[in-house]
């Protein structure tokens, strides 16, 4: 790639930066909003962690390069991923222990 | 002995050695946030209320406990910070070692700036005789952003060192330098990922 492709290469990624900065603002934005529209329990976390999880994606994808990065990077994820899965459901399976007939939780 | 594949791309990976070792890094934080987080979930669901009683009074949201306006502040410090982190990979490849101090130092003094607000608010629990000791509520926000105030200072040193004695290394070896600043922004963002999940978890819900 000549010297010029490569900083207009650049240039465009700075461009996505802020883009992404803007985003991520609004979407910070709208989670305090949603937080003071008090709803009910199970739509405030669905909400909450729907926001969050789009903006987790932005930074990923975007910040940390993950939207051209090599298969390997994906591998190391992806293992991490069924892991911290494998660690939840085994907390939550937790819930339901039976301790003198009545659940613990 | 010359430390391999810092700058070529190791041919069996694809990537430079540093990038798949921070991620094997970041894979190894995932499960130990992971762990914590799914400990607050286990202890959220198990409680009959939460925040719950403190100090003799019934409290039926966490901003009723916490400052969402100070957590607020710094969700958006941390996400100008992450900004200025990729800003400086930006910079140094586009030959600009100046822009790389300054979005460096920016990096840097956001960090600051978070820790600074987060203790204010440590402060303003601690003034109220808010202990992690007090509640689960307490110990899950003190001991969850504490870590996470630790992986700041984490950062702080290791982009002051980068800033520092480490940016020699520009007029020497100049891709791994820039590699090195990519990895330095991989931590960086990941953290930013954490505050990401917490700031809503734990103060707004």
């Amino acid at each position: 790639m000549s010297d010029a492709a490569h900083a207009v290469d650049i240039d465009g990624h700075v461009r996505v930066y802020l883009i992404v900065f803007a985003s991520l603002a609004v979407l910070t934005s709208a989670t305090v909003g949603v937080h003071y529209l008090f709803l009910p329990i199970g739509p405030a976390v669905t909400l909450g962690l729907l926001i969050a999880a789009i903006k987790a994606t932005l930074v990923a994808c975007y910040f940390m390069h993950l939207i051209s990065e090599k298969r390997v990077v994906f591998l190391v994820i992806v293992i991490s991923g069924i892991f911290l899965l494998g660690l939840f459901l085994l907390t939550m399976t937790a819930i339901f222990d039976q301790v003198g007939g009545h659940l613990v939780s | 002995m010359e430390i391999p594949y810092t700058v070529t791309l190791r041919p069996d990976t694809g990537v430079y050695n540093a990038k798949i070792g921070i991620w094997l890094f970041l894979a190894s934080e995932v499960m130990l946030f992971g762990g914590l987080f799914s400990g607050y979930v286990f202890l959220r669901i198990g409680a009959p209320a939460w925040p719950g009683m403190l100090h003799g009074e019934m409290y039926a949201h966490a901003s009723e406990v916490l400052s969402v306006p100070l957590a607020t502040l710094n969700t958006f410090v941390l996400i100008a910070s992450s900004v200025t982190m990729v800003m400086s990979w930006a910079s140094l490849m586009r030959d600009d070692f100046g822009k790389f101090r300054m979005y460096l130092s920016g990096t840097i003094a956001l960090a600051l700036v978070f820790l600074v607000v987060k203790g204010f608010e440590y402060n303003m629990k601690f003034e109220h005789g808010l202990f992690p000791s007090e509640s689960n509520f307490l110990a899950i926000y003190f001991v969850l952003t504490g870590l996470h105030g630790l992986h700041v200072i984490g950062g702080i040193i290791v982009n002051g060192y980068l800033l520092g004695p480490g940016s020699k290394m520009w007029h020497t070896s100049r891709q791994q330098f820039i590699n090195r600043i990519e990895v330095a922004g991989l931590y960086w963002h990941f953290v930013d990922l954490v505050w990401i999940f917490l700031f809503p978890t734990i103060y707004l819900m």
